[in-house]
């Protein structure tokens, strides 16, 4: 059996409108996932040694374990617990905490190479701890942090493909059903496959010129 | 307790030895198709590396669930049908390859300039430079993010129950249908797969210490 185009273009557009889908989990889950992990980082600075530890431990703990497993996990919990969301939005939430995880780590990073004497002339000048976190510490490290924080837009893109186990109409999901329709896998795959392949792409291609931009920027 | 364990702990067990089975098939696949590719990819010759650079872009630039599904649902098209468990070793070794061939290339690229030089004025060929002076140089750099690659892979394996195959994840599920006691059983799941995942990496920084062993007398 081998390629048809005619089959190809008829499941086009309905591939291309699940991609708004994968699309709108991967933005989501992203700003999620850079909202969380500031916070992860910044507590994991935390001077009380219990809140530190935990966090350190929380955020190995999810990185280490699969993303199929925390989605499952929040599907059949959240409403054990009355929490009540669509599968697109606990897809988005699995989604933006597992990442948030990764990039605890790049804030984390950016955070060390904050100079040591920037945190002593501060305290020096007797600013109060959230002087010194939004003021003085977070603007030098956030802007270093940026261009690897877009590598991992690009993960989470990879990864929204996950939620077509909870039933999320993403494009894999919409590939399998319509090659299950029509018993031909072949055409929907390959096209969601050459997607995928093209905007991951095109998006390291831009996050190369998004670095180059900045080291000649500083 | 005892009773949850007795009655759940043997299946997610025999999903667990499934598990390990993709983790070491898929490893030991991703392993040689990383250096090979890697090395490849830092040839001369054109012919070696344009596949090498369409392999490691296609497989990265693809999720891995899209090409579990390709090889499972798609490849049976041309004639090609293979089991679950031969399909998903294959999918996690070409998908992490891919990207271990960009570990070793970038760690080959990171041993200097002088080191290759060097050896060319020793008159060594090609290959002995390659050998004896610039991987022994270049393997402590890989093993890091090599450990994470490991990580990444055993992460992988739980796709894998999308197509059937009857790991953890797929035995967590079954349990769970069969039973309903979600929140434990989910919870001793991931537990699994973290000590899993520390005792993974526990294993790559033993080899870690091993190769940079002679280090520290030198620096």
């Amino acid at each position: 059996m081998s390629w048809d185009w005619h089959y190809a273009w008829s499941v086009l557009p309905p591939l291309l409108r699940a991609f708004v889908v994968t699309l709108e989990a991967s933005l989501a889950g992203f700003v999620l996932a850079a909202i969380l992990g500031l916070v992860w980082a910044v507590s994991r600075m935390a001077p009380v040694r219990i809140v530190a530890g935990t966090v350190f431990w929380i955020v190995e703990f999810v990185r280490s374990t699969p993303l199929l497993i925390q989605l499952y996990f929040l599907y059949y919990v959240l409403p054990e617990y009355g929490v009540v969301l669509s599968p697109l939005a606990i897809g988005i939430l699995a989604l933006g905490l597992h990442y948030s995880c990764y990039t605890a780590e790049v804030y984390r990073a950016g955070i060390e190479a904050v100079p040591t004497g920037q945190w002593e002339a501060a305290r020096a000048l007797n600013l109060t701890p959230r002087a010194i976190w939004l003021r003085i510490v977070l603007p030098q490290a956030l802007p270093p942090a940026v261009p690897v924080l877009g590598n991992y837009l690009i993960a989470i893109f990879k990864e929204t493909p996950l939620l077509a186990a909870i039933t999320v109409m993403e494009m894999l999901q919409t590939a399998k059903l319509i090659g299950a329709e029509s018993f031909r896998y072949l055409e929907p795959l390959t096209i969601t496959g050459a997607v995928f392949l093209l905007v991951s792409l095109l998006a390291s291609f831009a996050m190369r010129r998004l670095e180059v931009a900045h080291v000649f920027h500083r | 307790m005892i009773e949850f364990l007795q009655t759940h702990l043997p299946p997610l067990v025999a999903g667990l030895r499934v598990t390990l089975q993709l983790t070491v098939g898929g490893g030991i696949c991703a392993l040689v198709l990383a250096a090979l590719a890697g090395l490849a990819r830092r040839s001369s010759r054109r012919w070696l590396r344009w596949p090498a650079t369409v392999y490691v872009e296609v497989f990265r630039g693809t999720s891995a669930m899209v090409q579990l599904f390709w090889f499972y649902f798609a490849l049976p098209f041309f004639g090609v049908s293979l089991p679950a468990l031969v399909t998903g070793v294959l999918v996690l070794g070409l998908n992490s390859g891919a990207y271990g061939a960009e570990v070793v290339r970038s760690a080959i690229d990171h041993v200097p300039r002088g080191q290759w030089e060097a050896g060319r004025a020793l008159n060594l060929s090609d290959q002995r430079i390659l050998l004896r002076i610039v991987l022994p140089q270049a393997l402590p750099m890989m093993l890091p993010p090599a450990g994470n690659l490991v990580v990444e892979l055993m992460k992988n394996t739980a796709l894998v129950s999308l197509i059937t195959l009857s790991e953890l994840t797929f035995a967590a599920q079954v349990q769970r249908a069969a039973t309903l006691e979600t929140v434990p059983l989910f919870a001793l799941t991931l537990l699994i797969y973290f000590v899993l995942a520390q005792v993974l990496l526990a294993g790559v920084r033993r080899i870690e210490h091993y190769v940079t062993r002679h280090r520290g007398s030198r620096a």
